[in-house]
């Protein structure tokens, strides 16, 4: 790693992240694992372990998980400049293509055609939207964890029936989570 | 201001979607159309039926949509700088607090609590998304003239693709897009 040269890694970092930001539908999760088989299987600047540890950062994180893993990879390999590289790499092709459309989105929305497959194609995004809040609550469900599901529960009537704010509704459950796992520690830490 | 206004919204955005891809749902429809208006449900829509279709996460094609539409490129880079920020934050931050400690369990204990929340969130917006499609009043009713017939037909259909025969969900938009085409041009032909 120290011998290599340090413009080769920069570029490297950039021109990988720009590639897969560009080609990569369906999301940040998709991102991270082929982030992990160009820096960890193919290229081997980063063990497999580490890459794990890497990944859950990233996902623990707010924000774009494409983006953060961009900036793990980045730091990882190169500090600061890795960072400005893998992050202006993953989202120059989502800016580029976006201000393409919004420059004929609005000549175009009240086209014929582009209304009918934008008006059909509500129909398919609210599907797939509901098929992953199926899957997601399905995992929470499936933990039996009564405080969990209530937690889903109170979160969904709060935001839909009473419009409560939603960053309100995450610091309040990121408080009640942070407080119950102290707790649960603690227990932990006396029982052994 | 409206430069300023743009990078606090998106401020907001980043730093408070966590779980990645829809997590950032809920809070642009928070921010973009309940506190500045900036877009209409139905834009907003359209933009989420885009962001799915195109590489990249939907919180940077919002940034770069919403800014495009509101304030022109400058307006586009504006957001997604701030969309961006906190993840270089918090992601950098957390990287080198973790290369201190090794432990990431409030973390992840807090995040474990804040999934049920986020997907109630996730929910609740892709209800905003379903009824005014199903519904052409906007409201849940069942007077005759009020269910959109062909939506309701879309989105069990494409449930079924997604969850039965695992079709890919831009394969399922796109079909539901081209079917309400080709009716619509069907209709327009045969004048119903």
């Amino acid at each position: 790693m120290e011998q290599m040269d340090r413009k080769h890694v920069l570029r490297k970092l950039f021109f990988s992240t720009l590639y897969l930001s560009t080609f990569t539908f369906g999301g940040g999760y998709v991102i991270v694992t082929l982030l992990k088989s160009k820096f960890v299987d193919e290229l081997h600047w980063i063990d497999d372990d580490e890459m794990l540890d890497l990944v859950a950062i990233a996902q623990s994180s707010p924000g774009a998980i494409a983006v953060n893993g961009a900036i793990v990879v980045g730091y990882k390999l190169a500090g600061l400049p890795g960072i400005l590289c893998s992050v202006l790499g993953a989202i120059i092709p989502p800016f580029l293509i976006l201000t393409a459309i919004s420059f004929f989105y609005d000549a175009f929305k009240s086209n014929f055609a582009i209304k009918a497959l934008l008006s059909g194609m509500t129909a398919g995004v609210a599907a797939v939207i509901m098929s992953v809040v199926y899957d997601m609550g399905g995992d929470v469900v499936k933990t039996r964890d009564w405080v969990r599901i209530l937690a889903m529960i109170l979160a969904f009537t709060a935001n839909y029936f009473f419009h409560v704010n939603v960053i309100l509704i995450i610091l309040v459950t990121a408080a009640v989570g942070a407080v119950r796992t102290i707790v649960r520690e603690k227990r932990k830490g006396a029982g052994q | 201001m409206i430069f300023l206004k743009l990078f606090l919204a998106f401020l907001q955005i980043g730093a408070f979607s966590f779980g990645g891809g829809y997590a950032a749902m809920p809070l642009i429809q928070a921010q973009v159309i309940d506190r500045y208006g900036w877009l209409t449900m139905s834009d907003f829509t359209d933009l989420v039926t885009i962001a799915e279709m195109t590489p990249g996460p939907i919180a940077v094609n919002s940034a770069t949509f919403v800014g495009n539409q509101v304030a022109g490129i400058p307006g586009a880079l504006v957001a997604t700088a701030g969309v961006i920020l906190p993840s270089c934050i918090f992601v950098t931050g957390l990287a080198w607090l973790y290369k201190k400690y090794r432990n990431l369990v409030l973390l992840q204990g807090i995040l474990q609590f804040l999934r049920p929340a986020v997907v109630a969130m996730i929910f609740t917006a892709g209800l905003k998304i379903l009824i005014p499609a199903v519904f052409t009043s906007g409201a849940i009713s069942l007077a005759a003239g009020d269910v959109n017939i062909r939506t309701v037909v879309y989105f069990i259909g494409a449930l079924i693709a997604l969850r039965k025969f695992k079709i890919g969900p831009i394969k399922v938009m796109v079909g539901c897009g081209l079917l309400e085409f080709i009716v619509r041009w069907g209709l327009r032909i045969f004048g119903a």
